[in-house]
């Protein structure tokens, strides 16, 4: 998994480096040697862990299987990796926020409630473990230093690969009192869909809440009346999951048959 | 009209025993007073919608009355729900554009700005998209704001009668859909506002046609106040009406003028500004009674204000004249030209030669960059945006692909629809109509 975790570092950076050279690069082969890239020098970017997970894997490099690519780019392999944990500083008011959450919940001795801190592109995700949601979701309205008043609702992402963790749920919080943005994100596997409801903190997941167990079957456990809120009622199957097909009905045009939209052919 | 022993179609089997069901279809009013009559029950429920011409789109209302009092509301979503989030993941990141620019219809460059702003982030690109394609961007949105809410006062007004609101909101709007025409080529679904910058630059002769607009609209703008403000009619039905609290927007999650009508001058604009509008001058427009007519006067005031953002746009896009509109980075920016041509607009010539008979790279190129598009690195962003609802934005996710691994968007309708039963509890039939005008959702934006 180490090997893999080195080899996905190495594949992800180019794809962060959009000039020419770096797309050279992209098609030789990796090296054992882990070396930085130049851009990722302090004071541009806050020092990943390294700790990345890999949430799946990329075949070839313009997404035909088969007969498709005869580039010889094939066998291509890399890994999709999403950006790896910051360090502290955050830069900002990242710290105050965070620090003042960190505080909070030290006091409370659920210090292991912050799994991982990713500064990305200027905007910070805080991944909580999922028992502890509606604790530190109540911090984050009531406290006088964090006060986010208004919540921007729950927006489910399914990694089928990503193992464990398949089910992400992103909320997005937003303080009025301190002009600040922060994003909240807790998983939990397929194999148990429940995450703790926050419409008792934040009366407007009611249907936030409806539309991601709608989409993607995620239980908020302690929702008033969890039920379908756009599909009908006896909608079988969660459509936003990835391994709900779109459409899945081949269409009859003029005699030929053209394959549902997923069955086609595709670049990516 | 038929009762519950007659055949009902549409009800399963123990759904009627909570009492009678009439079957309203018009023309049939005296059979069906008669026989609510002769029930003698005070307690009714009222299945409004989904197609009902005062519930601003396809919207169903599960109304709870006691006499004219309302008990409880409810809504039912979801019938114009088309997957678009779902479509979007299976087509490239520019394809996007053309689909969230279908979701709320009556604001579709808010959609495609939201979602851009979000994949320009990604791209990190933020900094080098050109100054005209923020300009004409904040052009087009704030173009969309004026036709946006004169369809909501339009509507609002037609819901409780005022026909003539409607009539001349409506034409108002039909101007700025017919610059829209002229600038983007369509009057709706443009798919204009694309990654890194906008599609195509202003055609000769716009800046022309929207000095005419300013000038006329600066005319009819008081008209609206003229008929409207102090219209005792038009405040007996909006005057304290569909009432919310700053406290109530907040738990609900309300954003927009609904925001605004309590007094609390929050608007993305201003707070946290993007395409430049901490450059623009104006003014955010609040009310401090919380109900309906409060936002109707913050929808008028704002269309001034856009109006004025409008104008200092045209000012500006006088001077960059011939401007680049998209960034100059050619792996994100498509190679394909329009121009005009012998049969109106279509592939540039110029182009097609290039491409077909002097470099096969930049063939290659074109063909690459259209069909499998490009790469945005890992990582997921927000960039929310002021729409003439309130906080619209997207959560763009990307797994490194030529496609966006998930879009979903926070649409200001979704979120303020929720307000219904608190708005509209404990009043009349009437009023739920006018509070759910004075939210203005619309159902393109809700469904998705």
């Amino acid at each position: 998994m180490s090997d893999d975790k080195t080899d996905a570092n190495k594949a992800a950076r180019p794809a962060e480096e959009r000039n020419l050279e770096a797309a050279k690069d992209k098609t030789g082969t990796p090296s054992g040697v882990e070396q930085p890239a130049p851009e990722q020098s302090p004071e541009n970017v806050p020092a990943p862990t390294g700790e990345v997970r890999s949430v799946g894997v990329r075949h070839g490099m313009f997404g035909t299987s088969g007969t498709g690519d005869t580039s010889g780019y094939g066998g291509l392999v890399a890994a999709k990796v999403f950006p790896a944990p910051s360090q502290k500083p955050y830069g900002g008011w990242f710290d105050e926020v965070s620090g003042a959450l960190e505080a909070r919940l030290e006091a409370t001795e659920l210090t292991t409630a912050i799994e991982s801190v990713v500064v990305h592109r200027g905007e910070i995700t805080f991944h909580v473990r999922r028992e502890d949601l509606p604790f530190v979701a109540q911090m984050l309205r009531d406290d006088e230093a964090l006060r986010f008043e208004l919540c921007s609702g729950v927006s489910g992402v399914h990694y089928p690969d990503d193992a464990g963790r398949e089910l992400h749920a992103v909320y997005h919080f937003t303080s009025m009192t301190h002009n600040r943005r922060i994003r909240v994100e807790v998983t939990a596997p397929d194999s148990d869909p429940h995450i703790p409801s926050l419409v008792s903190i934040y009366p407007t997941l009611d249907w936030h809440e409806r539309e991601t167990y709608d989409m993607f079957g995620l239980i908020f456990d302690g929702h008033p009346a969890l039920t379908r809120v756009l599909m009908p009622d006896d909608w079988p199957g969660h459509p936003q999951r990835k391994d709900y097909p779109l459409g899945g009905i081949p269409v009859e045009y003029k005699g030929a048959s053209i394959p549902p939209p997923d069955q086609r052919r595709s670049y990516n | 009209m038929s009762t519950a022993d007659q055949q009902d179609f549409y009800a399963a089997p123990g759904e009627t025993s909570q009492g009678r069901v009439f079957t309203v279809t018009g023309q049939d009013w005296d059979s069906v007073t008669q026989s609510i009559g002769e029930s003698a029950e005070e307690r009714v429920v009222v299945n409004m919608g989904p197609q009902h011409p005062s519930t601003h789109g396809v919207l169903r209302l599960i109304l709870e009355l006691e006499g004219e009092t309302v008990t409880e509301a409810r809504c039912g979503i979801g019938y114009l729900h088309t997957g678009i989030e779902k479509n979007m993941e299976y087509r490239s990141w520019v394809q996007g554009v053309t689909f969230c620019t279908r979701m709320d219809y009556l604001s579709p460059f808010y959609n495609e700005a939201t979602y851009v702003l979000g994949v320009e982030r990604l791209l990190d690109i933020e900094d080098d998209i050109p100054e005209k394609a923020q300009v004409m961007r904040v052009l087009l949105m704030e173009l969309n704001r004026i036709s946006s809410h004169l369809v909501a006062i339009a509507t609002g007004g037609m819901e409780i009668g005022a026909l003539t609101v409607m009539t001349i909101g409506f034409r108002e709007r039909e101007l700025v859909l017919d610059l829209f025409e002229l600038i983007t080529g369509l009057r709706m679904n443009h798919g204009f506002i694309r990654p890194g910058g906008v599609a195509q630059d202003l055609p000769p002769g716009a800046l022309d046609e929207i000095r005419d607009f300013i000038a006329l609209m600066k005319k009819r703008l008081p008209e609206y106040a003229a008929l409207c403000n102090a219209n005792p009619i038009f405040k007996g039905r909006l005057v304290d009406v569909g009432h919310l609290d700053l406290a109530g927007c907040l738990a609900l999650g309300l954003t927009g003028p609904v925001l605004r009508s309590t007094g609390y001058a929050w608007d993305l604009r201003k707070t946290q500004p993007y395409s430049g509008y901490e450059d623009y001058d104006f003014e955010v427009q609040t009310w401090d009674t919380c109900d309906s007519y409060g936002r109707f006067r913050i929808r008028l005031n704002e269309m001034s204000e856009s109006l004025k953002i409008v104008e200092q746009c045209a000012d500006r896009l006088a001077g960059l004249e011939g401007a680049p509109v998209m960034v100059g980075d050619k792996k994100i920016a498509w190679p394909s030209q329009l121009a005009i041509g012998s049969d109106g607009m279509g592939n540039s010539l110029d182009h097609i030669r290039r491409i077909m008979g002097e470099s096969m790279e930049a063939l290659i190129h074109h063909f690459k960059l259209v069909t499998e598009g490009f790469r945005v690195p890992a990582g997921q962003a927000y960039v929310p945006v002021e729409s003439p609802r309130g906080e619209l934005g997207a959560h763009v996710v990307s797994d490194g692909g030529t496609r966006p691994f998930r879009v979903h968007f926070r649409d200001p309708s979704f979120t303020n629809l929720q307000a219904t039963s608190v708005m509209s509890e404990g009043g009349m039939v009437a009023d739920v109509i006018v509070a759910i005008a004075s939210i203005d959702p619309v159902m393109g934006g809700v469904d998705r």
